[in-house]
């Protein structure tokens, strides 16, 4: 008796009326999948210089509900943290990935009481990177890794994402590309082909249309999502 | 002037010919002033939908051999209906799979056939109609016509040379109106829980005449803003564009 | 899920007197309709995309298994193990001995259409698994024992009154006084008793909107970030997705990803598009321990290779049924299955027969709205016709059809006894209606005048009237006469 998988395969098989790919059939489609190439991309980000990226990041970012501040550099991030909980009347504490521990200086913000590590649920706010950001379509792309768990991204109620403009790209395509030069430069390739774990697209913050088909923020996920921009 | 264009084969459809005279000789009357020939092939009488859209196949290819007959030979075949020019042109090719002479036949015959406003604006290039038409219209534009045939601009574009008349666009224009064909006896509820939407919405509208370019359509909106009590008249847009609208409209009285 | 499709028109009978129903699917219009419309128009290339996501999947259905084959090695490789299921009972053990190796006793979902296909919360209760919905819409019909009416909006059938009865009714901690009106009020109850559900389960179960044979991964789409609460929280996550779900690519996912939230609810992107690639890696802070995916068949695979292969491009963004006039007057329940709408009317025929199935490819006027809405180009209409043809082939159509069209296509295949026949009938109705203008009952015509009208003929056929001016001009022009 042969088992489920090549029951399903044979018939897949059967329907297409030709047997296992084989030679070059199968080298053709190998290469596919080993040497992506892109389909039809939107002509929207296309020639935009970095400027021009960060200007259509911005406004897409706009049009998905984000809340967006922008910075001259890292230094004056934590204070324009402060300052955004005040303006939302909201507590002046919070939970930063651990990848922002060395890259925040909090000492400017005395005030704010922050953790370091993932959110268990109890958090009012996080604060994450980005690994790329999606002008396209105002999109965050963030990755799962030890400096960076996944929690922070849905578990608080507000979620504030540092994006360096360095990190902004068109079309998703190319944070596609930057993601597998990174995964290949890190020697990454042996789990998923050089995938993290969760990749996480970010497109505003949570919301529903369940009710009525009337949208409402903050459904499951951060009912905030506030970016701040910085000049790298 | 008639002779000096192309000759055209006038596939009157069975719903023309036995509820709607007028709207066939408006057709040739549109034609013939835009310099065709009309010719009305006796033989012919259905496209077959009734058959094809109920899933039978066999009686479909024998009514669609009778049209391909009939219509050998024009240089147009012009239809007062994109559902059955859809017909023709969208489907006939697809029906002869097995029977490769007849598919050629099929496909020569599909790709001459045009739907007839379309035909005069997008083939024939004709501007503007001869005609006057005093009042506010509001236009349902027929789904097969629409999706399959692209007829949407060019009524339009004759409605708007119509002296007198003017255009209120319907908000559900697009939106079928429940007819269906046989749809509409097999699903009488459903259907008409969509034709009194599209009622209310011409209606709504407020335009004294509804036109359309599909008798069918035409059928099921007249019947139910009659049933409602409404006082919108409905005609065939051919009616308006050869100046031909001045006999009762569809479900009017007629004339001792 | 036990199917009423056969039932169809007393289902439909019973929506359409149903005026709380009617008055929540008259949202459809300006929710979906109206969102979608704006969004295409600001993307000049939408057209050119629907034929890009066209052509990706039409090459992966014809390399089917060569893609499945590769995405099992990449998951195999990130640590996650792919189990195929030949049927819905396949798929439901699989996903029973995952719960039970994890002594499991609750089971966070996200929303998943495959896990309505294989009937999975009856089947887990039977076996002492509570089963806990995380959508929020799916959450509410669970609370009402109703199975979803639309593929992305499960209670698009309910109003908020409705919501809050049900709320009070199964939240018995909930205040009596406390204000259950605005969608605010419904989403932060829910958002609170869902919390701690998500911490406490065993296991997580979504589905997948892509699988990707690139890198082994699975993705989902949702706007409220349950899917994703029940990926990381859970102990295990099982990924439930049938096999037609897989593209070759990151790149031809992001291709599609354009097509997808655009058509579905209006949007450039959804807020949250995840790929998931294996169990938490070593070192992370968070995320499940086990990543299962099992792939369910159950019927695809021999829908390749026939007429209806296209139907598996369709991404479930559900336009086909945001558009039908049909879905919009009877909602989703009155089909009678899981998938409701055009790709309903299709799919289901497909997946549990056209003998079970036969109305629903049959109550469509062919107006032909779902395929120049469907984002994958799916000729919805061509293959109802194909079910058409398989029901008249196998004379499940009703006698009185059949016979109906026998006579007729003897008369249409006979012009002069067509001509004389119609000559009759134009005669005789025109000069009985004649007075009226239109008939408001006419013998064997109930279906029709039941609920119109019937205009009335204007009394001569085209052809007769055609004959007599062709007569006429001969007589005139021959110059002879007699």
């Amino acid at each position: 008796m042969s088992s489920a998988r090549d029951q399903i395969l044979g018939s897949i098989r059967k329907s297409l009326g030709r047997g296992a790919l084989e030679g070059e059939d199968a080298a053709r489609l190998h290469r596919r999948l080993a040497t992506p190439s892109r389909n039809l991309i939107p002509d929207r980000t296309a020639g935009l210089d970095r400027d021009g990226l960060a200007r259509q990041l911005v406004g897409k970012l706009g049009e998905a509900a984000c809340s967006v501040d922008e910075v001259a550099s890292m230094a004056e991030v934590p204070g324009r943290i402060a300052a955004w909980l005040q303006r939302e009347n909201l507590p002046a504490r919070l939970v930063q990935a651990p990848a922002l521990a060395n890259g925040l200086d909090w000492s400017k913000a005395p005030t704010m009481e922050v953790k370091t590590g993932t959110a268990d649920g109890s958090e009012d706010t996080s604060v994450t990177p980005v690994f790329a950001a999606v002008a396209e379509t105002g999109t965050l792309m963030l990755l799962s890794d030890a400096p960076t768990p996944t929690g922070l991204n849905f578990l608080p109620e507000n979620h504030v994402a540092v994006v360096r403009r360095s990190q902004v790209v068109g079309p998703l395509e190319d944070a596609w590309s930057k993601l597998r030069a990174a995964r290949a430069e890190a020697g990454a390739a042996a789990a998923g082909a050089g995938m993290p774990r969760t990749v996480n697209l970010i497109t505003g913050p949570s919301r529903t249309g369940d009710i009525e088909q009337r949208i409402q923020m903050g459904a499951h996920g951060p009912r905030r999502l506030h970016v701040i921009v910085v000049d790298d | 002037m008639p002779g000096s264009g192309p000759r055209v084969g006038l596939f009157v459809t069975c719903l023309v010919d036995l509820y709607r005279p007028t709207v066939g000789f408006a057709a040739v009357k549109l034609l013939e002033d835009a310099g065709c020939t009309v010719e009305v092939p006796a033989t012919q009488t259905c496209c077959g939908q009734p058959a094809y859209n109920s899933g039978d196949m066999a009686d479909t290819r024998a009514v669609a051999r009778g049209v391909i007959d009939a219509f050998e030979g024009f240089d147009y075949v012009v239809a007062p209906s994109g559902s059955c020019a859809g017909m023709i042109h969208e489907h006939y090719p697809k029906l002869f799979a097995d029977e490769p002479e007849t598919a050629q036949r099929a496909q020569h015959l599909a790709k001459r056939t045009h739907e007839l406003v379309s035909f005069l604006v997008d083939v024939l290039n004709v501007e503007r109609v001869d005609a006057a038409f005093p009042g506010t219209v509001t236009y349902h534009d027929s789904c097969s016509g629409l999706r399959e045939l692209q007829v949407k601009t060019q009524p339009r574009r004759l409605l708007g040379t119509v002296e007198g008349l003017s255009l209120t666009e319907l908000p559900s224009a697009e939106i079928c109106c429940g007819f269906g064909g046989t749809f509409c006896v097999k699903y009488p509820e459903i259907s008409d829980k969509m034709v009194t939407e599209k009622a209310r919405d011409v209606s709504a509208t407020g335009a004294g005449t509804l036109l359309a370019g599909d008798l069918g359509c035409l059928l099921n909106m007249s019947g139910k803003l009659s049933r409602l009590g409404s006082g919108t008249k409905v005609r065939h847009v051919a009616e308006v564009l050869a100046g031909m609208a001045d006999g009762p409209a569809i479900g009017e009285p007629g004339r001792e | 899920m036990q199917s009423t499709s056969r039932s169809f028109k007393q289902n439909a009978h019973h929506a359409l007197q149903d005026a709380t129903l009617q008055r929540a699917l008259g949202n459809i219009k300006t929710g979906f309709q109206e969102k979608r419309r704006q969004v295409i128009a600001a993307l000049p290339e939408f057209e050119a995309l629907r034929d890009a996501g066209r052509d990706i999947k039409n090459h992966t259905l014809a390399n089917l298994d060569f893609y499945l084959e590769r995405f099992e090695e990449r998951v195999t490789e990130a640590g996650g193990v792919v189990h195929w299921c030949r049927t819905p009972a396949e798929a439901r053990q699989t996903i029973l001995e995952i719960c039970r190796r994890r002594n499991a006793r609750t089971v966070t979902k996200g929303k998943s259409m495959i896990a309505e296909e294989i009937g999975l919360n009856e089947f887990l209760e039977a076996n002492a698994i509570e089963p806990v919905e995380t959508d929020l819409g799916e959450y509410i019909i669970q609370l009402r024992h109703e199975p979803p009416s639309h593929i992305i909006a499960p209670a698009i059938h309910v109003t908020r009154e409705q919501i809050a009865d049900d709320f009070r009714r199964h939240h018995s901690d909930l205040d009596p006084n406390r204000r259950l009106e605005e969608p605010r009020d419904f989403t932060d109850e829910a958002r609170a008793k869902l919390r701690d559900r998500y911490f406490q389960a065993d296991v997580g179960i979504t589905g997948a909107n892509f699988l990707i044979a690139e890198t082994g991964s699975t993705v989902i789409v949702t706007n409220e970030g349950n899917g994703d609460m029940t990926q990381l929280l859970g102990k295990a996550h099982v990924v439930v997705a049938s096999l037609e779900k897989v593209v070759p690519t990151l790149d031809d996912a992001a291709t599609i990803l354009r097509l997808l939230a655009r058509s579905a609810t209006g949007q450039e992107m959804s807020v949250y598009t995840t790929f998931s690639t294996g169990p938490r890696r070593p070192g992370d802070l968070d995320g499940p321990e086990e990543f299962h995916v099992v792939l369910l068949d159950n019927g695809r695979s021999a829908m390749l290779g026939t007429e209806f292969q296209e139907m598996l491009r369709c991404i479930r963004c559900a336009a086909c049924m945001n558009h039908c006039p049909v879905y919009a007057a009877v909602g989703g329940h009155a089909y009678g299955w899981v998938y409701p709408g055009p790709m309903g009317a299709v799919l289901t025929p497909s997946l549990i027969g056209v003998e079970e199935a036969g109305h629903l490819p049959n109550a469509s006027t062919f107006c032909g709205r779902c395929e120049s809405v469907c984002p994958m180009r799916i000729p919805l209409p061509k293959m109802m016709r194909h079910y058409r043809t398989r029901e008249y082939e196998r004379g499940l159509a009703p006698g009185t059809v059949r016979a109906g069209l026998s006579l007729w296509s003897f008369l249409a295949t006979r012009p002069s006894l067509y001509r004389f026949v119609t000559g009759m009938a134009a005669w005789t109705l025109g000069a009985l209606g004649r007075r009226a203008g239109r008939f408001k009952s006419l013998p064997m015509a109930g279906g029709w005048t039941g609920v119109r009208d019937l205009p009335a003929p204007e009394g001569r056929t085209f052809h007769t009237l055609w004959a007599e001016r062709q007569g006429a001009e001969r007589r005139g022009s021959g110059g002879t006469g007699r």
